[in-house]
């Protein structure tokens, strides 16, 4: 039997839920550690981070000197580097910081800012090194994670379509919340994966997996504001975990961030 | 042939009374058809199975504007609650199939094909824009020359209850279209509300032989004129009511023609390509075809699934894909409903449904949209 590829999965700026998805995996994650030799990983395995990885999972957004550094190490060590989750893919909740007074939100929050170390603002991990391919969400959903792996294995593309939420919306055939309650919803502009989970439960999609393709947020912002959002109020809902995406960044943007 | 002199035959018509609706579909449950009806749930009235004739909505009505969609209490009547969100495509050409199963082992690997779906459908409720929109599906998915197999095996064992309209939603255009308020072909039996509260009764039209079998199990009396007068006037009065229309004169021609208009650029500021509207459409039939492999690597399956001209993904071909702006897109699926599905199928692609304009988020109008294609320039 050849030696099984060796997968190592990184945590930067992050709350760990993205790497709780794979142990999250239960019945699956004997064939994962069958498919792959769990070489790295924190939170599961006790050895050391050496040598060179087939597949890196990296977590997480960059929000330190010391993460700016590290995450050149992992590239320069992996074949195929794959974020997982909003912060690792767009910069996380944690990027709210970003253009706003780095060091006046530290004093706000910590009794000694001077002990801590960190960036302005907290980045994507593409803004730092090539990314080969990416998982949305937070948390990424789990199947999207098996698929990806099985996917990289047998060499084929892996479906993680970049279209709209609407569409899992329909394939399950849940009924619109937008159209049916008049509840804001992002769907039509945020990525899909999820399988529409929330407007299964009678409420509008967050934006966790982050924007589509061509997402045309001016659109939908005008329909939220026909249905009474205000415009404090859509800017607030593209300013989540997915804060620093380009086009959820310039939506909020225009509808005058406060 | 059957015979059509017999009592009970094709064409012929007869009355039962409100109650008959659930008696109809404890019958077809009893005959052990999946019977698809009209089911209240989340704030609207979709299509789905039925273990039980009193889960059928009744006594609700709807409110349908562009982008907008609410169901309201009000009444006893089973039918006026016009049309939902859910296709009747949903179950003729469900939005997930795994197509063929390969397992791999030691002796090599196995291909094997899904077998083809043993359904026995009842359709209970279906609109006359919807059963021309059946019409639609079939001439696309069994017309050509390599007909879907799991699509004819579907079809062919479902049987058609048609509902006759005589209420109209705001969204409603298929008066103009040809396509309705009242059915003339194409189903088993078609029925028509009569009266309310206390004097509902049905009028039952056959359009088939298995039709007419269910008439025994129903408790039928023969219609009288008066009860088909008054069914035409129902239907008059709701292609009466219709605000929306599409004139189909020329149409085909006049969208070709207005493949540079300036209005495409208008709609792509509105459009989200969210795929909402070919998602509901009845008459959307494109699916895309994917491989999957487990993580073992000993198992793969060929899946299809719903997909949408609306998809950056769907026109790629080597290099890129070819439809990249949502101008282009919309354009796409406007011209196809309403221009070259007739080069394609000899008919149009659009019943007059209003589903695309009701379940638009931000409700793009087609009927709206093709008059100001068919302006000319400003
Ligand atoms: S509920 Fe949201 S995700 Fe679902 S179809 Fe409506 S807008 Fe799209
Ligand atoms: S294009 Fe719109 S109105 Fe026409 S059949 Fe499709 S959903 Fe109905
Ligand atoms: S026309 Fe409406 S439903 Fe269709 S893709 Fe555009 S925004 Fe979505």
């Amino acid at each position: 039997m050849p030696p099984r590829p060796r997968l190592g999965v990184f945590k930067f700026s992050s709350c760990d839920g993205c790497q709780l998805s794979l142990l999250d995996c239960e019945r699956e994650l004997l064939d994962v550690a069958g498919a792959l030799e769990i070489a790295y990983f924190a939170e599961a395995v006790s050895a050391e981070d050496t040598g060179h990885y087939d597949v890196a999972l990296v977590e997480g957004s960059v929000t330190t000197e010391a993460e700016a550094l590290h995450i050149h190490d992992i590239r320069a060590r992996s074949t195929t580097l794959v974020t997982i989750g909003a912060c690792a893919t767009s910069g996380g909740i944690q990027a709210l910081k970003n253009g706003g007074n780095a060091a006046g939100f530290l004093k706000m929050v910590y009794p000694t800012p001077a002990w801590l170390h960190t960036l302005e603002s907290a980045t994507a991990i593409s803004d730092h090194v090539k990314v080969d391919h990416e998982l949305r969400g937070c948390p990424i959903s789990k199947h999207q994670l098996l698929e990806l792996i099985a996917a990289l294995l047998a060499g084929r593309r892996p479906q993680t379509e970049p279209h709209a939420t609407c569409l899992e919306c329909k394939l399950a055939g849940q009924v619109c919340v937008m159209v049916a309650e008049g509840k804001p919803c992002l769907g039509p502009v945020t990525h899909a994966g999820c399988g529409a989970l929330c407007p299964g439960y009678a409420r509008g999609c967050y934006g966790c997996f982050g924007p589509k393709e061509t997402a045309n947020t001016a659109s939908l912002s005008a329909q939220l504001g026909a249905l009474g959002e205000s415009p404090a109020r859509i800017a607030r809902a593209f300013s989540t975990f997915n804060t620093n995406a380009p086009e959820f960044r310039a939506e909020a943007e225009a509808q005058g961030d406060d | 042939m059957p015979d059509v002199r017999q009592s009970g035959a094709m064409g012929e018509a007869f009355v039962m009374d409100g109650g008959g609706i659930e008696r109809l579909a404890a019958h077809l449950l009893a005959e052990g058809r999946s019977v698809v009806a009209p089911v209240a749930r989340d704030g609207a009235v979709v299509y789905d199975a039925i273990e039980d004739p009193a889960e059928i909505a009744r006594g609700v009505r709807i409110d349908s504007r562009p982008g907008h969609y609410r169901m309201e209490r009000d009444g006893t009547a089973w039918f006026d609650h016009v049309i939902g969100p859910t296709p009747w495509k949903r179950f003729l050409h469900p939005p997930r199939e795994t197509l063929y199963s390969m397992t791999r082992s030691d002796d090599g690997i196995e291909v094997e094909a899904t077998p083809l779906p043993q359904a026995s459908f009842a359709f209970l409720g279906v609109r006359p824009c919807d059963l021309a929109a059946i019409g639609v599906l079939d001439r696309v998915m069994t017309g050509g020359a390599h007909p879907d197999p799991r699509y004819a095996a579907r079809r062919n064992g479902t049987l058609i209850i048609a509902v006759n309209c005589r209420v109209s939603a705001e969204t409603c255009f298929c008066a103009s279209m040809g396509s309705g308020p009242r059915a003339d072909a194409g189903y088993d039996l078609a029925l028509s509300e009569l009266g309310t509260g206390a004097q509902t009764r049905f009028l039952i039209e056959v359009g088939s032989a298995a039709g007419s079998a269910l008439l025994e199990a129903l408790d039928v009396a023969p219609a009288t004129e008066a009860d088909l007068a008054e069914a035409r006037w129902n239907a008059a009065a709701a292609a009466d009511a219709q605000t929306r229309a599409i004139e189909t004169e020329g149409l085909a021609r006049d969208i070709r023609a207005a493949a540079e208009h300036p209005h495409w650029d208008e709609v792509a500021t509105r459009c989200l390509n969210c795929t909402n509207c070919t998602m509901v459409c009845p008459t959307c039939f494109c699916s895309t075809t994917v491989e999957v492999s487990d993580l073992t690597g000993a198992h793969a399956e060929r899946q299809q699934r719903w997909d949408s001209c609306f998809n950056v993904g769907f026109s790629h071909l080597h290099g890129g894909a070819v439809r990249q702006s949502g101008r282009a897109r919309y354009r796409q699926w406007l011209t196809h409903k309403l221009s070259t599905w007739e080069d394609q199928f000899g008919e149009l692609g659009c019943t007059g449904c209003g589903r695309c304009i009701a379940w638009c988020p931000v409700g793009i109008d087609i009927t709206e949209e093709a008059a100001s294609l068919r302006r000319t320039e400003p």
